[in-house]
């Protein structure tokens, strides 16, 4: 057997995002020894792009908001599919936690009583999102970086876990590397919590990071834990679509909290034209209205720009579909407007959003102040992922632990904005807590050796593999990741069919053949091709599951909508969640389950606010 | 579709070099997009780091034809395509590869400095009450993305290599975050006069200019800590105070 670098935890956090941070400052509370590992540096992690805010409620701006509004708003937005006391845990416990970031340091936007300010955004009753400016996702990860380097958390940067190890049932473990030299390192742990982030870059428009590649929910799966939902991947509606080297980086819903609106080609406010049932009671019917409500006005409901991200993006689809697109391929999103109302628009504009001001200026050359932005659809979130226990956060396998966007249950078929930071933050503590008490109740297990020269004769395998296959085709990993990227976008995107997803299925698998044989060059020493071969299996895996979900999902609700079933459940089905889990023959399974069912405390507020 | 020539800096600590790379560019691409095209079509193993793309993680700094910028940020039709562009490391840090330096001092340099400690809360809530123009200062040192910019053309480390004895403007910026902050209690001015170095910055703004977030580090940051050290040590009515009062 070959020697290996280990190190030994009782905790060990896998990500460095929010809920990574979050996860390690609270095993850190005790005496517990803890690791974190990160593919990037440390504060680079993908929540750095987190805009708008903060959803927690803490009625600083609407005394009659309330958990039970914010937990009505989530299942709602949700379409009731979100595990109901994952729901109720977030809705409870986001404003303590968002309080507490300011005794770590986070200074939000202040409200004229000199508390912390929020605002209003899609699918949030109230004015909710604690923010500052459009940087909030900065402002949080930089507070739980500053103040988590002062707990005793060892810090591995810019390494990258490649398999999880498990010792009988049990996680034991993990096998990495690190980049800069490409040598192997072991972490031996007690308890060990994904906190991994999304799968955005197994689609060709996304607003997501190289980073994302589904690394969590492949490493879950392949460790025996459950995939749910896999099928909701949410479209953001505003990704900036012009200049094409741009297209998919995201635009703030902030834009439209702050009253800007969706126009199209024909300068018609297509977003009045349709309003789901769900939503017509809180949806304002003129723009007034709207606009009113944008600017705090308590007695207006909010315009239908601020309908959920899932029927925006669909209302965009539409637009572009139909003809009245904007010259390149979207829809217009106009702020300047509000120059109508406002005095000082300008100054506002820049003062509210001061870093899409920034990002149109410097790369699509438009001043948001004085002309619209050109907007669509991109690959943001996803919701479903790695099934946990509500209240703990652990998985199917024993000791193994996730939070943050790598898990499911909160969001159901469509997230609201801004309750991915909440989320982060809830059960980010909750998941480190809980593995500390799992380490704490447990002893170490010893690793199985034999396992680890497998997985490193597997990691080095890229590099013996002949650069193109008998048929002269290539098979370098930029190609293999561009084409699956491709196939996902055209196959498994906002519109879906049976008989898209089941071509979708074979051309992953026919991708994963072609994986195995994926060739790097160069030597191990910070290798950006051989990094992204070794990706590639992740991006594949969750490509998979959720081109699978989407398959068995035959109905079109939330984020997931398929043109052979428009309807929003299926005839006799009942509510229910897809579930993927590997079989004992190493094929993905899927079946179904229902909607677990409400206790009945749950089941009043929500017939009580609807 | 025009073409264009990148001269890119290959290798590690042992040897490195500019290699020239052809590559298709088209409207509005920025001088990241270009080194991934040629990553993906010619150069697979190039190591760069990114993350975001949109200027909001300071991953992907780099010297852009002996600029220090963010690749992600610079657009190629600001630059002078009829020559060759060089993209090379920040050259203040010490090479890995390719683009990607080692910037881990200063990581080791924030953990040195006192951290936030804030005052018992003092609203019912158990938080505290802040004006927000009390916040504005602070909050516009917060918008710091720690690209390392500042740092990498700061000549006290760049030219003196003084990483020992100075932390440099992005630790600065920190340092007037935390002392500004209106909950904060910890007092950093000995620290600043002494370990931190503050006396070597002689205002020469490089560090201003090249901020990709536009923080006035100079006059809104380093200025007023000055001012602190000056008044707390250097003053003589402060000094005589403090004989009398102790």
């Amino acid at each position: 057997m070959a020697s290996y670098e280990t190190h030994e935890y009782d905790v060990l956090i896998i990500g460095a995002g929010g809920a990574g941070l979050r996860a390690a400052i609270e095993a850190a509370v005790g005496d517990l020894k803890v690791g974190l590992v990160c593919k990037s540096l440390l504060g680079k992690a993908h929540t750095v792009m987190a805009e708008g805010g903060v959803a927690a409620a803490l009625a600083n701006v609407d005394e009659r908001d309330s958990w039970r509004v914010h937990f009505a708003d989530t299942m709602r937005g949700g379409q009731y599919l979100s595990s109901a006391r994952m729901a109720e845990l977030h809705a409870q416990e986001s404003p303590d936690r968002v309080r507490e970031l300011e005794a770590w340091g986070a200074l939000f936007d202040r409200t004229q009583e000199g508390g912390i300010l929020q605002r209003n955004f899609g699918g949030h009753q109230y004015p909710r999102l604690a923010h500052v400016g459009d940087r909030t996702g900065l402002e949080m990860i930089r507070a739980l970086q500053d103040h988590g380097i002062h707990q005793g958390i060892e810090v591995h940067m810019e390494n990258t876990v490649v398999s999880l190890l498990k010792t009988g049932d049990r996680v034991s473990g993990a096998f990495g590397y690190e980049r800069e030299k490409g040598r192997f390192k072991i972490f031996s742990a007690k308890a060990i919590v994904l906190a991994t982030g999304g799968v955005g870059k197994a689609y060709k428009i996304t607003s997501n990071s190289w980073e994302y590649t589904g690394d969590g929910h492949s490493l879950a799966y392949h460790a025996g834990a459950e995939l749910i939902d896999m099928e909701f991947v949410q479209f953001h509606p505003t990704g900036m679509v012009w200049p094409p080297s741009v297209r998919g980086i995201l635009v703030t819903e902030g834009v439209r909290g702050e009253g800007g609106i969706l126009t199209n080609s024909e300068g018609n406010r297509f977003m009045f034209d349709d309003i789901p049932e769900l939503y017509v009671d809180q949806t304002a019917d003129n723009p007034e209205e709207g606009w009113l409500y944008t600017q705090g006005d308590r007695e207006a409901r909010r315009p239908p720009e601020l309908l959920t991200r899932d029927h925006v993006a669909r209302c965009i689809v539409r637009e572009v579909q139909e003809g009245r697109g904007s010259p390149h391929g979207g829809v217009f999103l106009d702020i300047a407007w509000i120059k109508e109302k406002l005095p000082n628009a300008s100054e506002h504009i820049r003062r509210k959003l001061p870093s899409m001001y920034h990002q149109f200026k410097e790369l699509a050359d438009i001043d948001i102040t004085q002309e619209p932005m050109e907007v669509g659809p991109t690959t943001h979130y996803i919701m479903g992922g790695i099934r946990v226990d509500a209240d703990s956060q652990m998985t199917a396998v024993p000791g193994l632990f996730a939070a943050g966007e790598c898990a499911a249950g909160l969001h159901g078929a469509n997230r609201l904005g801004g309750n991915s930071l909440s989320d982060l933050l809830v059960f980010g503590k909750r998941a480190g807590e809980y593995a500390a008490q799992f380490a704490e109740e447990n002893e170490a297990v010893p690793l199985d050796e034999a396992e680890l020269d497998t997985i490193a004769e597997h990691t080095l395998k890229p590099f013996e593999n002949p650069p193109n296959n008998g048929n002269g085709e290539q098979l370098g990993p930029y190609d293999i990741q561009a084409q699956l990227q491709d196939k996902m976008q055209a196959l498994v995107g906002i519109a879906r069919s049976q008989e898209s997803l089941t071509q979708a299925l074979e051309e992953i698998q026919n991708l994963r053949e072609k994986a195995e044989d994926v060739h790097a060059v160069g030597n191990r020493e910070y290798n950006a091709g051989w990094h992204t071969a070794l990706d590639l299996d992740c991006l594949l895996t969750v490509s998979e599951a959720i081109a699978l979900a989407a398959l068995e999902r035959k109905a079109s609700i939330g984020a997931h909508s398929r043109d052979d079933h428009p309807e929003k459940e299926e005839p006799g089905a009942g509510k229910y969640n897809t579930i993927v889990r590997k079989a004992d023959d190493g094929t993905m399974g899927i079946r179904r389950e229902p909607v677990e069912e409400l206790r009945s405390d749950l089941q009043e507020i929500i017939d009580e606010i609807g | 579709m025009a073409t264009a020539t990148f001269r890119i800096w290959r290798g590690n600590a042992e040897g490195a070099e500019f290699v020239d790379y052809d590559t298709e560019v088209s409207e509005g691409m920025v001088v990241l997009d270009a080194v991934h095209r040629i990553q993906a079509e010619q150069a697979n193993d190039m190591a760069v780091r990114w993350n975001c793309k949109a200027g909001k993680c300071g991953s992907c700094s780099a010297e852009v034809n002996g600029q220090p910028k963010l690749m992600c940020m610079t657009r190629l039709n600001d630059l002078p395509l009829d020559e060759p562009v060089t993209v090379e490391p920040m050259r203040a840090f010490p090479i890995i590869k390719d683009l990607v330096t080692d910037v881990s001092w200063n990581f080791k340099v924030k953990e040195k400095m006192k951290p936030f400690t804030p005052r018992p809360p003092d609203a019912e809530d158990g938080t505290w009450r802040m004006e927000q123009e009390d916040i504005d200062h602070v909050q516009e040192f917060r918008k710091c993305i720690e690209c390392f910019l500042c740092q990498d053309v700061c000549h006290v480390l760049r030219e003196h290599d003084l990483h020992d004895e100075f932390i440099g403007p992005r630790f600065f910026v920190y340092a007037a975050s935390l002392e500004m902050h209106p909950i904060d209690t910890e007092n950093r001015l000995e620290e600043l006069k002494d370990s931190d170095g503050i006396g070597y910055c002689n205002i020469t703004k490089c560090c201003t200019k090249v901020c990709p977030e536009h923080i006035t580090i100079t006059d809104n940051a380093i200025i007023p800590l000055k001012e602190r050290v000056v008044d707390e040590f250097y003053d003589p009515i402060k000094k005589l105070f403090r004989v009398f009062s102790r």
